[in-house]
């Protein structure tokens, strides 16, 4: 065979079709490589909803439980920790939570809880997912109601998870699902509209 | 055997010639290194490519011998680490030199790169071994991230959460990346196990082989030197460039000088200072990971820290991760940034020189920063900082440009 009677077309549809397909198989053993990266059907199974008493809190008083291994705070808020909540509305970034991602439906409202004095919020910073530090003691000459400081990037949130203007922490922290089995018993992990 | 005596003829030249008719062994070591020739006038700063070299040898040798004993469980991770310490025999030495090894890796790699603005060797025709050595900068950095998770320390979990998170701030697959890194629904187990997989596996082999590509480029286009002329313009009557010297022996004696003088310092460290005051080994990483806790004042080790300023400095997540990430990568155009008619500060003008100065004290005012509490002050230092390193870099065509320079000599000058 001589360089004439080479087919150009054919030669080059050839060499592409090669490897289209052989790009398309690649592609497809790359899949199972991926999905081994997701979380495992055990770290799923961990994730089971975590009970917390509550007939033992006091007022004022805040628990620290894992779910998912994430910290999630639960916090009695008293009288006055509700009532200053309105307070700080102006200096909020989302103080209705209109960002739906950060609670689920039944805690959006103005004290983002199911019952107003039971705040149940992840304690993860949305800005990096440092711990916020518990500040609950009111200082009126610096403007501070009380609420969560985050020691990594100085985030500031109030007694409801509600973000301060001016810090890098974008949104609310995040209120995970939650429901009452009884009125002394939350099961954090798993809502009423779960199985 | 008989065939392929009947194919190259009998053995001639012994063992050398056999492996020479099957292997490109004797070219090879002639071509990198026993006539590989590169300006007889480096300075001191041309050490740290062979001193980054030997603390990559370190780190393999250690980092081989710690995984015999480490366990990359979440549960013996931590207990694992303090038997090295105490129960391995040599194992606390083993140790220290890979954790103060990581340390002298940055500095040397600093340097490194600090000597390629000085001399200009990222100019053309060098633009590939830059390209490549920054690549090889940003495997070191996702290296010594993944290896500092492992120990389980408090620092080593809350660390990661912070860089991790960072992920996070990418519009739409942010969440779904950061889970994918992660393995799990927050830094877990699973999480340790695969971070121990790419530090011992993974990067690893991606730096030999980065350093591989980055000496043969290197080899390719000659090395540059501190006036920053072309020696292979000026060749004697065998062909050899007449101010260059070849790298064996005599690139080579120079550099034994180096490594003994380097590893010295090193030892001195290892034995005397392992965690340097805290800026080596944190002080909150003698504790054991805690996931209901984060540590009072949280900053990652020195070598991250002028950029952790940089992200610190932004009141806005999205922006600090954009940020964070172009401060990073930046350095990467300097061979085009750059457009100065003079490759070594030895014949640029004031401006070039002033700016130098000016990113050299900002580079280190920004580093010690990222240690400082993100309060007061410290956040608009780091926030005016942050703007000279960004203006240094992106108004380096204007400056450089308008540069006056002086003429550059046809062969190398000795210097004091």
């Amino acid at each position: 065979m001589t360089e004439d009677d080479l087919d150009r077309n054919r030669r080059h549809f050839l060499t592409v079709a090669t490897l289209v397909t052989g790009a398309a198989g690649a592609g497809m053993a790359a899949i199972p490589f991926l999905s081994s990266l997701k979380p495992s059907a055990r770290a799923q199974a961990l994730g089971a909803p975590v009970e917390v008493p509550l007939s033992s809190m006091q007022p004022g008083e805040m628990v620290r439980v894992l779910w998912r291994g994430k910290l999630v705070f639960v916090l009695r808020r008293t009288k006055e920790m509700l009532a200053n909540l309105p307070k700080v509305d102006p200096e909020l970034r989302d103080p209705k939570s209109d960002v739906v991602t950060q609670q689920p439906q039944y805690a959006r409202n103005a004290t983002r809880s199911i019952k107003p004095q039971y705040l149940v919020i992840e304690g993860s910073c949305t800005h990096l997912g440092c711990a916020p530090l518990q500040d609950f003691d009111v200082r009126p000459a610096e403007g501070w109601e009380g609420g969560f400081f985050c020691p990594c990037h100085g985030s500031k949130f109030d007694l409801a998870g509600r973000v301060f203007k001016g810090v890098p922490a974008p949104t609310n922290l995040k209120v995970p699902p939650y429901r009452f089995v009884r009125d002394d018993l939350i099961l954090i992990g798993q809502d009423s509209g779960a199985a | 055997m008989a065939r392929i005596e009947a194919e190259v003829g009998k053995p001639q030249g012994g063992l050398v010639k056999w492996i020479d008719d099957r292997f490109p062994m004797t070219s090879t070591l002639k071509y990198h290194v026993t006539e590989y020739y590169a300006s007889k006038n480096f300075n001191m700063w041309y050490v740290f490519g062979v001193l980054a070299f030997v603390v990559l040898i370190i780190q393999l040798l250690t980092g081989i011998f710690l995984t015999m004993n480490y366990k990359p469980a979440a549960a013996d991770a931590f207990a694992s680490v303090e038997y090295i310490m105490r129960d391995v025999e040599w194992g606390w030495l083993i140790r220290y030199m890979h954790s103060t090894g990581a340390s002298f890796f940055f500095i040397v790699v600093y340097l490194h790169m600090y000597r390629a603005m000085l001399y200009g060797s990222y100019k053309k025709p060098r633009e590939l071994i830059w390209l490549i050595g920054m690549l090889i900068f940003l495997v070191l950095m996702a290296e010594a991230f993944a290896g500092y998770l492992l120990p389980w320390g408090q620092m080593s979990y809350w660390g990661a959460q912070v860089i991790i998170s960072l992920f996070g701030a990418i519009p739409w697959v942010g969440d779904a990346l950061v889970e994918i890194i992660r393995g799990d629904y927050s830094i877990s187990d699973i999480t340790l196990n695969r971070f121990f997989a790419l530090h011992v596996i993974l990067l690893p082999l991606v730096l030999i082989g980065l350093v591989f590509v980055h000496i043969v480029a290197l080899h390719e286009v000659g090395s540059n030197n501190p006036d920053g002329i072309d020696i292979k313009k000026n060749k004697d009557a065998s062909g050899k460039p007449v101010d260059g010297v070849a790298f064996h022996p005599y690139h080579t004696s120079k550099d034994l000088v180096a490594i003994i003088i380097f590893l010295m310092i090193f030892s001195a460290v290892v034995f005397f200072a392992p965690d340097m005051g805290g800026y080596f080994l944190e002080h909150a990483n003698f504790e054991p990971a805690n996931l209901t806790a984060t540590p009072e004042h949280i900053a990652p080790v020195w070598y991250f820290t002028p950029f952790y300023a940089i992200l610190r400095a932004v009141p806005d997540k999205l922006w600090g991760f954009i940020l964070f990430v172009t401060a990073v990568l930046l350095p990467v155009f300097l061979p085009w940034l750059d457009r100065s008619r003079v490759r070594s500060i030895r014949y640029r003008g004031w401006i070039y020189k002033s700016a130098l100065a000016v990113f050299t004290v900002t580079f280190l005012m920004l580093g010690w920063l990222g240690t400082m509490p993100a309060d007061g002050l410290y956040v608009l230092m780091a926030r005016i900082l942050s703007v000279v390193y960004f203006a240094f870099f992106l108004l380096m065509p204007y400056y450089t440009a308008i540069d006056k320079t002086k003429p550059v000599p046809d062969r190398v000058v000795y210097h004091g």
